[in-house]
């Protein structure tokens, strides 16, 4: 070959490889909100996952491809949500990740379905980390849709569990945000009371708008009329911050049996008041395991802060499971790593994991712990901590569904 | 000259603006069907983008409907378009399930939804104008929205209502699975809306909704009744409020109680007004501006809601015509020399505004930097620079390329007026 | 019952006279010139963070009185060096800035404070129990914020009718075109006017920001309500937006007591309605789930049977 030939295939050669690492990278979208009310959620969850991908990239990435993380905005809207995943797609997105609300997680769901009949070859996967609405792994499940936070009902049944074990609690006050997640929780609620504590008395079940009651003291006064000794909330974000005050401010003596009473701003707001009666259903606090110690310190040195306080202990089980279904399928392609996470089991720091196959949905330890004093570690600064009432094996919270999936060949 | 001569010249001026007015309505159309095969905007994303505008064009137009040309100002036309759209997605689930009707007319039974609502809730709040009108749009806006989540039967509560585009009985050959199909029903229906709301503003009760915004208490004395042209002119803009709302439910296949929300009622009335709300094609301007502002702008910056409101300001204060009002005005001086000295002008007075603005963009960059992503670090790549917010010549460069530009500003805006000013006299 | 109906009476006021310490302002403006402030709740914010911000600085008390003096210069500002320019183009032009405005000071904050809600807590000085009733405390600095809501209305009152100043202001209230003929200067009363506003909505934050959480959306959450107050309370009447305050307080609170539905009115009727009857939903809808909606639907109703409100001196 001539001197001239050589070095030109010398230069293609290398332009390939450059270009083929272009094309490398695994992207992943994550859509959820970056600005307006939920803001302050989805940018410490978007820091969580950075900082996994980021974790996965410094080992050496996945199958010998480094992943890279796309954020989307979608102001918590299920329009914008589906706009700003054509973006995504468009950017060469193959994953999507999102759970900042149920609606907006229905959205995503459907619309990926659809992208997926009619795009075959270049089908998305979708990853819910938090978004617990039941009717995702039922009734609207879907083969390209994982999630990675145990349901509302599987919280439900775990908190009743606790619940019926105390021959204290004998009336019981429902209240909750009214939407899908809300009435979905009050009903599992009082369907599960019926079953494991027909003797419990719901004295009351209540719907409020959801986001828009800026005060809960006329709530507060029924919940005290009405002589209950426990509250049932599945309030988020203000919803539960503002009860909670309302509730301190007039001196209500009840058991706050709640799914985000982590909300960040709910342990400040009720303070001293919440001491041995704030309790919450979730898959890790801080003080859980020792085993979390190393890993939250990590994460801890890079985002300090108040409002960066460790939340989503579920997103590590999401990448480390993901990591290795992508092992597993030796491959990166969406419909081979869903096939790979179908069944998948794993050693967590706080218990053994499962990926549900018939209808995927995570399989984890579930804890109902207590706000108490003296902890190892407290929340926000208040010298006020979680110590776990309970813990139920990720087995233990499996629940019937209805799901009937349809499966690509 | 003979009257015949005159009556000859008049008519055939008028055959002459006719004609012009059809030759630019054939051209924009023959624009639009070939704008998404251009390169540069083949991609899905892309496709998408024109989609939205169009909707949001429809929609800003139906609301300029009712505020430039009735002048019935509106906080909760929201309501007629999500009313709209909640119509065309159960339409589209019957279809899904069997109704032999095409995709293509589902946006028919959005319109059918907005003008029934137009005609319930108008009935109810077009006795007055001016701010109680406003006032009591306000609070339905917000009672319908309220009502979505509590009557989930029908609006879905915070989930919505899906359907599919694609699975229909009857097959029109023409399956809406891409995007590119998608846009061109929505540009279809886009122009025939357009059609009609101008076609309306040229019957007689479309100029007297002129006359009713102007002055009601002589509309009156002329024989017709205020509240019955607004009654008339609310029914339609909601219709096509409605019509917007279908073309939404085809373009994504979900509706949510957002449709009807107040953000929702707010975003039209930005673009309207940032449009302009003198002429026909000012809201579409508007929807083509902010719909990409609000699209591209989150993708650049985390304060685009601080670089959008800041816009809106200054447009109202220095542009109450809005853009189309500041385009048109230029229509007068459009001969020759002038406008070229004008735009010269212009060019001298755009380096000191683009100057102040350099300094504004880094000052608000930084600081939202340091308040709300603090663990991203002081240091920071803007406008070409690298620079750490940390330290404080960023901070001092800011702050003299705002003041200066505004004092350079100052200075250059007199070339402006000088120039206008020759420009006007110019025989 | 009679537990519960003496504790929602005591919430309803105490949300009642919150209401009226952030509407009493916009009445002002609104009646006097005209302008729709949808920025005003946005003072009610900048108020409860200055106050969050200078209590951290030299403690609660000062805070309480620089606070609103701080929104009252923002106020003058904004209405001496950019809403006059827009009076001009119209009051649409002008409701329309004050929503850009509203926009803007939301960002603001953000960019100063950040996106979560920062812990305005309580001052330990006014954070005890004032009394009992029923077994429920009634917290102190809400005793405060009766305290100094009535205090509001008072002054406010006694300076309209009682001072020169305030005859005028008066005046104009009911007169503006006669009042700028007879040689007052209208628009530096505006400066005033839209100062005293702005400053009343403030103090109105310092002790609201307790009660609700201080964040950026805190405007955007208690702004609408505000409008139905001095809609409902008529134009031009300071003790008809005080009492429109006590009534949508006390109809939203004991709203939320009502745990009945029309379903249940018609059941005990003796008609029979079952899940397959048209319009279930609708029926079965409790009063106390529609309970923040209240307002709205007073509102759109008198918009409808008397637009001048409950004590308007004239139309809007």
């Amino acid at each position: 070959m001539s001197r001239c030939k050589r070095i030109a295939t010398g230069i293609g050669f290398a332009a390939t490889l450059l270009a083929a690492s272009a094309w490398a990278d695994v992207k992943i979208a994550f859509i959820d909100p970056l600005s307006g009310g939920g803001a302050a959620t989805g940018i410490l969850a978007q820091k969580t996952h950075q900082f996994y991908i980021d974790a996965i990239n410094a080992a050496g990435g996945l199958n010998g491809e480094k992943l890279e993380l796309l954020s989307f905005d979608n102001k918590v809207n299920p329009q914008e949500s589906l706009v700003q995943l054509k973006r995504a797609l468009d950017e060469g997105a193959r994953y999507v990740v999102q759970g900042n609300g149920s609606g907006v997680a229905l959205a995503l769901t459907d619309a990926i379905q659809k992208h997926n009949e009619r795009n075959p070859g270049k089908e998305v996967l979708y990853l819910n980390y938090a978004a617990v609405d039941p009717v995702l792994t039922n009734e609207k499940c879907n083969f390209w849709h994982f999630r990675f936070d145990s349901d509302a009902d599987m919280k439900m049944a775990a908190m009743v569990d606790v619940i019926a074990r105390d021959p204290k609690i004998q009336r019981v006050y429902l209240i909750n945000q009214d939407y899908s997640f809300g009435k979905a929780v009050a009903a599992a609620a009082a369907r599960m009371l019926k079953e494991k504590r027909p003797d419990i008395k719901i004295v009351g079940d209540e719907l409020h708008p959801l986001q828009k009651v800026n005060d809960f003291s006329p709530y507060v006064a029924k919940i005290k009329a009405s002589g209950a000794d426990t509250v049932i909330t599945g309030n988020w974000s203000n919803d539960l911050v503002l009860l909670v005050k309302a509730g301190r401010d007039a001196g209500l003596k009840v058991n706050w049996e709640t799914y985000y009473g982590d909300s960040p701003g709910a342990v400040t707001a009720i303070g001293e008041a919440g001491v041995d009666t704030l309790k919450h259903v979730s898959e890790w606090h801080r003080n859980a395991s020792s085993e979390l110690d190393t890993s939250i310190a990590a994460f801890s040195k890079r985002y300090s802060g108040k409002e960066n306080e460790f939340v989503y202990w579920r997103i590590k089980t999401m990448w480390d499971m993901f990591v290795a279904a992508a092992k597993k399928a030796q491959s990166n392609e969406p419909a081979k790593v869903a096939r790979a996470l179908e069944g998948l089991k794993m050693n967590t720091g706080v218990g053994e994991v499962e990926m549900r196959a018939d209808n995927h949905q995570i399989l984890q330890p579930l804890f109902v712990s207590t706000l108490v004093r003296g902890t190892k570690f407290d929340s926000e600064g208040t010298g006020l901590g979680w110590k776990t009432d309970a813990k139920v094996d990720a087995k233990a919270t499996a629940l019937p569904t209805t799901c009937k999936m349809e499966r690509p060949k | 000259m003979s009257d015949a001569a005159i009556a000859a010249g008049v008519s055939a001026s008028r055959t002459s603006v006719l004609r012009g007015r059809a030759l630019m309505v054939v051209l924009t159309a023959i624009a639009l069907v070939v704008l998404p095969l251009l390169p540069g905007f083949e991609s899905d994303f892309a496709r998408s983008l024109l989609t939205q505008m169009a909707i949001a064009a429809v929609f800003a137009l139906s609301f300029n409907l009712l505020f430039g040309n009735t002048g019935l100002l509106s906080f909760g036309h929201a309501v007629y378009f999500g009313l709209g759209a909640y119509a065309a997605i159960h339409c589209m689930r019957a279809i899904n399930h069997g109704l032999p009707l095409p995709i293509v007319l589902v946006p028919l039974a959005g319109a059918i939804g907005g003008l029934l609502s137009g005609i319930v809730f108008g009935a109810l709040t077009t006795r007055r104008a001016g701010t109680i009108f406003a006032l009591i749009s306000l609070g339905v806006g917000e009672l319908v929205y309220a009502a979505a989540f509590i009557l989930p039967g029908l609006f879905g509560g915070e989930e919505g209502i899906s359907a599919s585009r694609t699975k229909a009985v009857i097959d029109l050959g023409f399956p809406l699975a891409s995007q590119l199909h998608v846009y061109y029903v929505v540009i279809a229906w886009a122009i025939i809306a357009a059609m009609l709301l101008h076609a309306f503003i040229r019957t007689p009760v479309g100029r007297m909704c002129h006359a009713v915004r102007d002055n009601p208490e002589r509309a009156e004395f002329v024989g017709y009744s205020a509240q019955r042209v607004r009654f008339i002119s609310f029914a339609v803009a909601g219709l096509v409020a409605g019509i917007a709302g279908g073309l939404h439910a085809i373009n994504y296949e979900i509706v949510a109680a957002d449709a009807v929300g107040a953000q929702r009622s707010g975003t039209v009335l930005i673009m309207t007004y940032i449009g302009g709300i003198g002429h026909f094609s000012g809201p579409v301007l508007g929807a083509i501006v902010i719909t990409w502002l609000q699209s591209s702008l989150s993708a650049y910056t985390a304060a685009w809601q601080l670089y959008l409101g800041l816009f809106f300001m200054l447009m109202i204060v220095y542009a109450p015509a809005g853009l189309s009002g500041l385009l048109l005005r230029h229509r007068r001086i459009a001969h020759g020399g002038a406008l070229a000295r004008v735009l010269g002008s212009y060019v001298v007075a755009a380096v000191p505004i683009v100057i102040a603005m350099a300094g504004a963009v880094l000052l608000i960059e930084m600081s939202y930097r340091l308040a709300t992503q603090p663990e991203l670090g002081t240091r920071m790549r803007l406008l070409g620079m690298s620079l750490d917010a940390a330290s404080t010549w960023p901070w001092v460069l800011a702050v003299c390329s705002l003041a200066g530009g505004l004092a350079l500003l100052r200075m250059t805006l007199p070339l402006v007026r000088v120039a206008w000013q020759r420009a006007l006299q110019a025989p | 019952m009679l537990e519960l109906a003496t504790v929602s009476l005591l919430n309803g006021i105490v949300y009642g006279l919150l209401l009226f310490m952030l509407s009493s302002g916009l009445t002002l403006i609104f009646s006097m010139m005209g302008v729709l402030n949808f920025a005003h709740a946005s003072f009610f914010m900048l108020g409860a963070y200055f106050s969050y911000q200078l209590g951290r600085w030299i403690g609660f008390w000062p805070a309480l009185v620089i606070a609103p003096v701080l929104c009252a210069l923002v106020g003058a500002a904004i209405e001496r060096y950019g809403l006059r320019r827009v009076h001009a183009s119209g009051h649409v032009a002008e409701i329309l800035f004050t929503f850009g405005l509203a926009y803007v000071i939301e960002e603001l904050v953000t960019m100063a404070w950040g996106r979560n809600a920062v812990s305005n807590d309580v001052p330990t000085a006014i954070d005890f129990a004032l009394f009992h009733v029923f077994g429920s405390t009634f917290p102190a600095y809400k005793g405060l914020m009766m305290a100094i809501s009535v205090a509001m209305f008072g002054a406010l009152y006694l300076g309209l009718k009682r001072t020169r100043i305030g005859l005028v202001i008066q005046a104009a209230l009911t007169h503006p075109k006669m009042v700028s003929a007879l040689g007052h200067d209208v628009p530096a009363m505006f400066v005033l006017v839209f100062a005293i506003g702005s400053g009343l909505a403030g103090l109105a934050g310092v002790i609201g920001g307790f009660m609700l959480l201080t964040q950026p959306t805190l405007a955007h959450s208690i702004g609408p309500i505000v409008f139905v107050v001095v809609v409902v309370g008529g134009l031009g009447s300071l003790s008809g937006a005080f009492i429109a305050s006590l009534l949508i307080g006390l109809l939203q609170t004991f709203a939320v007591a009502i745990d009945y539905s029309l379903l249940d009115v018609m059941r005990s009727a003796g008609m029979v309605v079952t899940r397959a009857s048209p319009m279930y939903e609708l029926l079965a809808v409790k009063v106390a789930t529609v309970a923040p909606v209240v307002p709205y639907l007073l509102l759109v109703l008198m918009l409808i049977v008397r637009p001048r409100g409950l004590l308007g001196t004239r139309d809007v």
